[in-house]
């Protein structure tokens, strides 16, 4: 069992342990956190927590609480005034909120009102922001910074099986006979995971680990083959393993003919992509695909995860889905050890997905079903022409498209810091800043977003508030509340409660519409929301979480969970009960009811495929190197917690850049070098690190915004790596497209 | 006969159509979708284009006074700025690959009845693309039109 407790704090000393689970990333660890005088002071994992087995990783045993008592903290509302951000009282803030909403409404309408929420509240919070949006100010522009880390694992699920919903389980691991990681550096992304699977690994009869990522990673390090792909030709790749598959005859006949469809589609668009075809253009060897291939096609149970080298690079969805596809033509789903995890980055983005703060509709539903439209219209008791369903929800991409052109001008912007967290960050910035945009953001700390913000709302975080969030394979914690917030700090349901109720949103029958009292109400809420859907939570209440602590969905009262989708192979195909009807995977055109009907997969999973396009910004004489971003295991996103953990912070203070050797020696660099990274969008300054990343790439890690950094660093010593990559995203899921961008190199001098 | 008409109308139109999509590509690059969407599909319609010339070649060209010219859609002349002038740029690149979409349509029809495996099969390879557009292009402008027509400046 992990455990961490402050300095000169003994077990002793502990006046009492609270149940919750680590929010550090999608994970969920169960842990519990120790609480001495009113102050969080450490915690420990759970030893019989189903996802971690008492475990906790770097970020969890430092950042979890060290991250939460910094005396940054906001304590109290900020709005600004002449220019300037200066305290003021909840009152006064939430009344400037609701003036300049009403007269926007007033004005224009809905469409004037964009937000844009996180993958680290919790449920409770993402459902009454789905509500306010939806049913309050009936707006579609709703989207969290899951569009960064989890849409495509999301589209890729609805695209092959019509819904959202994880197929397997973490036990998979602990069973499989070859485990696949498709852009995915577990060592860094799910320390606690990877442990699982080093035990596998240097245990009795290990798994066979293939490993797709353009970098030496620790995962690759391990693996009996390991692919690096030149950033962005993905799909090229996957195309060539289903061609193996198919042509070497591993495909299980009776299961892709009983419970498949679309199989001559995709054999089609497979058969240009021979091995060595798509060893030309990944540039890997043809043996490697070969080899690589024969280990999906005999093994008997294979894992497969797929993160974001996979999810934010060219061709997202399409290429996630062949990982389905492969899956599909083994038979290798909905049993034990062969797992299919279409991975999340975040903690609760799942729970972005399940209640649709991110622009889906609650509970799986499809925006283009007027009957679920319906079902929600009944819950909220408003009308169905309040709730947008005309089109898909706006991405977030598209949100800030519509800042930057003056039709939004209410932003909301809620525990996710966009001004190092999206592309271009120059371009953002802007956006952002534009004065003529209403910006409200609701944070732990005056992040670089923040400090460009009309109003700041401070917000309560883990261990100050209760709530549920669920993991990347739909488990559910609760997390109580442990300490008191800060100042006046609230948690982010009483903001939104607040504000609902200010704006005085009412049902027909004249009653509010969110009169729910705390987080226990809105998760009942929600659970009569989830009723009959694929992720049905109506089996999980909060007492039940207290007593039996982690429980995965779906579970229907009186009923167990249902460790692995599909078991029976009945996928949500079915027209009526379906929560997408696809998209053209090349340009993601809407497949539309009547297409998808025509299909009759009824309860058949679909094979999808595209095209293969290639990266829309490959190098080219000017730019002749391919970039490409990623984390550090001691940080997580822009290190608004996990640099303030001492322990943390001193791991990995600031930023570099990785090369290849051979690309190094070539200009003249050395390692250590301060060198320049330029795109046609902007540039970092870093020292460079000598790595076994492949020729022709560079990599830096994205984390390194400027909060801590001296004034002005962005123009004089940017480090955020996303000042280079491009403003694009995935034609299905509209994941940013990060991890391939054109760049330059040059020894610079250090001018921090 | 004059399928030979057709083909001509057909090769034509694929012709005008990718030009389109580059015009539009090069004047909204700061819609990111449909920059790099328009020159996938460009690129796709001269593909067409190219498979459609050995067709061309083997039904001859169009008799005198059928010449494609009095039958084609005109392409767009220039494109235009901002939200509205996107939007309407999407509805001439929706006409324009309508009307590829339904040539195909017909030239689709006399190929069976000709019993011409060869054409039948360039149809396969083509006509479901510009299917595509056609879809594409509709859900772009759903999206799109609300925003352009209530919120925009
Ligand atoms: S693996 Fe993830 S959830 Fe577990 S302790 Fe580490 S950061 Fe937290």
């Amino acid at each position: 069992m992990d455990q961490l407790l402050a300095d000169g704090i003994d077990e002793a000393d502990v006046d009492r342990w609270v149940r919750s689970a680590c929010v550090l990333c999608s994970n969920g660890c169960g842990c519990d956190i120790a609480v001495k005088d009113g102050r969080m002071v450490g915690v420990r994992g759970v030893a019989d927590d189903p996802i971690n087995h008492g475990r906790l990783g770097p970020k969890g045993l430092h950042a979890s609480w060290q991250g939460m008592e910094h005396r940054d903290r906001l304590t109290t509302p900020l709005v600004r005034r002449d220019g300037e951000l200066v305290p003021a009282s909840w009152d006064e803030a939430m009344t400037v909120v609701v003036e300049r909403s009403r007269a926007l409404l007033d004005e224009i309408g809905p469409l004037s009102h964009g937000f844009y929420t996180s993958g680290q509240l919790f449920l409770e919070e993402y459902y009454a922001l789905a509500i306010i949006g939806k049913a309050g100010i009936g707006t579609p522009h709703m989207d969290g910074n899951t569009r960064l880390c989890t849409a495509t694992a999301a589209f890729s699920l609805k695209e092959t099986f019509a819904a959202d919903g994880q197929p397997g389980c973490y036990e998979d691991l602990d069973e499989c006979d070859a485990l696949f990681l498709y852009g995915h550096n577990m060592a860094a992304t799910q320390t606690v995971t990877w442990s699982r699977v080093l035990d596998r690994l240097d245990g009795p009869e290990p798994p066979v680990l293939v490993v797709v990522d353009p970098r030496e990673t620790p995962v690759a390090r391990r693996a009996a083959v390991h692919l690096a792909v030149n950033p962005g030709t993905n799909l090229a790749l996957m195309l060539a393993l289903v061609r193996e598959v198919l042509e070497n005859g591993w495909t299980d006949d009776a299961f892709v003919d009983a419970h498949t469809v679309g199989l001559e589609e995709l054999r089609g668009q497979a058969a240009p992509w021979t091995p060595e075809h798509a060893a030309e253009v990944c540039g890997v060897a043809p043996a490697d695909i070969r080899e690589a291939a024969r280990i999906f096609g005999t093994s008997q149970r294979v894992v497969s995860t797929v993160l974001q080298g996979f999810y934010q690079s060219a061709q997202a969805t399409a290429a996630s889905c062949q990982v389905n596809n492969l899956h599909l033509l083994r038979g290798m789903i909905g049993r034990p050890g062969a797992g299919l995890l279409q991975m999340n980055g975040q903690p609760t983005a799942q729970n972005n997905r399940d209640c649709g703060a991110d622009g889906d509709l609650p509970g799986f539903r499809n925006w283009q079903n007027p009957a679920h439209v319906e079902e929600l219209a009944q819950l909220w008791g408003v009308d169905s022409l309040v709730i947008p369903h005309w089109a898909p929800p706006t991405h977030a991409m598209q949100l800030f498209r519509y800042v930057e052109q003056g039709s939004i001008r209410f932003l909301w912007i809620s525990a996710t810091n966009p001004a190092v967290s999206l592309p271009e960050l120059a371009r953002i910035r802007e956006i952002i800043a534009e004065p003529e945009a209403f910006v409200v953001v609701q944070d732990l700390y005056l992040t670089e977003t923040a400090e460009l913000a009309d109003v700041v709302l401070p917000a309560a975080g883990w261990g100050e508030k209760t709530g549920t969030f669920t993991n990347t394979t739909r488990t559910v914690h609760l997390s109580e509340q442990t300490v008191d917030p800060p100042g006046e700090a609230r948690s982010d349901l009483e903001i939104f409660l607040d504000y609902a109720r200010r704006m005085d949103f009412r049902r027909n029958d004249g009653a509010p519409l969110l009169d729910w009292s705390g987080p226990e109400d809105a998760y009942r809420a929600w659970q009569e929301c989830s009723r009959g859907r694929p992720c049905d939570y109506t089996g999980i209440s909060y007492e039940d979480l207290r007593r039996e602590g982690a429980i995965t969905w779906p579970r229907r009262p009186g009923e167990t969970s249902v460790q692995r989708l599909y078991a029976d192979a009945d996928f949500a195909t079915r027209a009526e009960y379906c929560e997408d009807y696809g998209h053209d995977l090349l340009t993601g055109a809407d497949v539309g009811k009547e297409a998808f009907a025509a299909l009759a997969a009824n309860g058949r999973a679909i094979l999808k495929s595209a095209p293969y396009a290639g990266p829309h910004e490959p190098p080219d004489d000017e730019y002749r190197l391919r970039f490409t971003t990623g984390r550090s295991v001691y940080h997580f996103h822009t290190r608004t917690k996990t640099a303030r953990a001492p322990g943390l912070d001193a791991a990995a203070p600031s930023v570099w850049v990785e090369m290849a050797a051979t690309d190094v020696a070539e200009h003249g660099f050395s390692d250590g070098d301060i060198i320049e990274v330029r795109s046609r969008r902007g540039r970092i300054v870093a020292p460079l690190r000598v790595t076994g990343i492949r020729p022709g790439a560079v990599f830096a890690p994205f984390h390194y915004g400027y909060w801590d950094a001296p004034e002005g660093a962005e123009q004089r010593h940017p480090t955020a790596a996303n000042e280079l990559t491009v403003t694009e995203w995935d034609a299905v899921s509209k994941q940013p497209v990060f991890k391939t961008a054109a760049v330059r190199v040059a020894r610079t001098e250090d001018a921090r | 006969m004059k399928l030979p008409v057709y083909l001509s109308l057909l090769a034509e139109s694929e012709t005008t159509l990718a030009d389109s999509y580059l015009q539009v590509a090069g004047v909204h690059g700061d819609e990111p979708d449909v920059h790099f969407l328009c020159l996938t599909m460009a690129a796709q319609c001269q593909a067409h284009r190219r498979m459609l010339d050995g067709v061309v070649a083997r039904y001859g060209e169009a008799p005198a006074g059928h010449e494609p010219e009095r039958l084609h859609a005109d392409g767009m002349r220039e494109s235009r700025t901002g939200p509205l002038g996107l939007l309407r740029d999407l509805q001439d690149l929706y006409l324009l690959a309508s009307f590829t979409d339904v040539t195909w349509m017909m030239v689709k029809q006399a190929a069976q009845a000709l019993r011409d495996a060869d054409l039948l099969e360039v149809v396969d390879a083509c006509e479901h693309e510009i299917a595509v557009h056609v879809r594409w292009l509709q859900t772009r402008m759903k999206q799109a039109a609300p925003q352009v027509l209530i919120a925009a400046r």
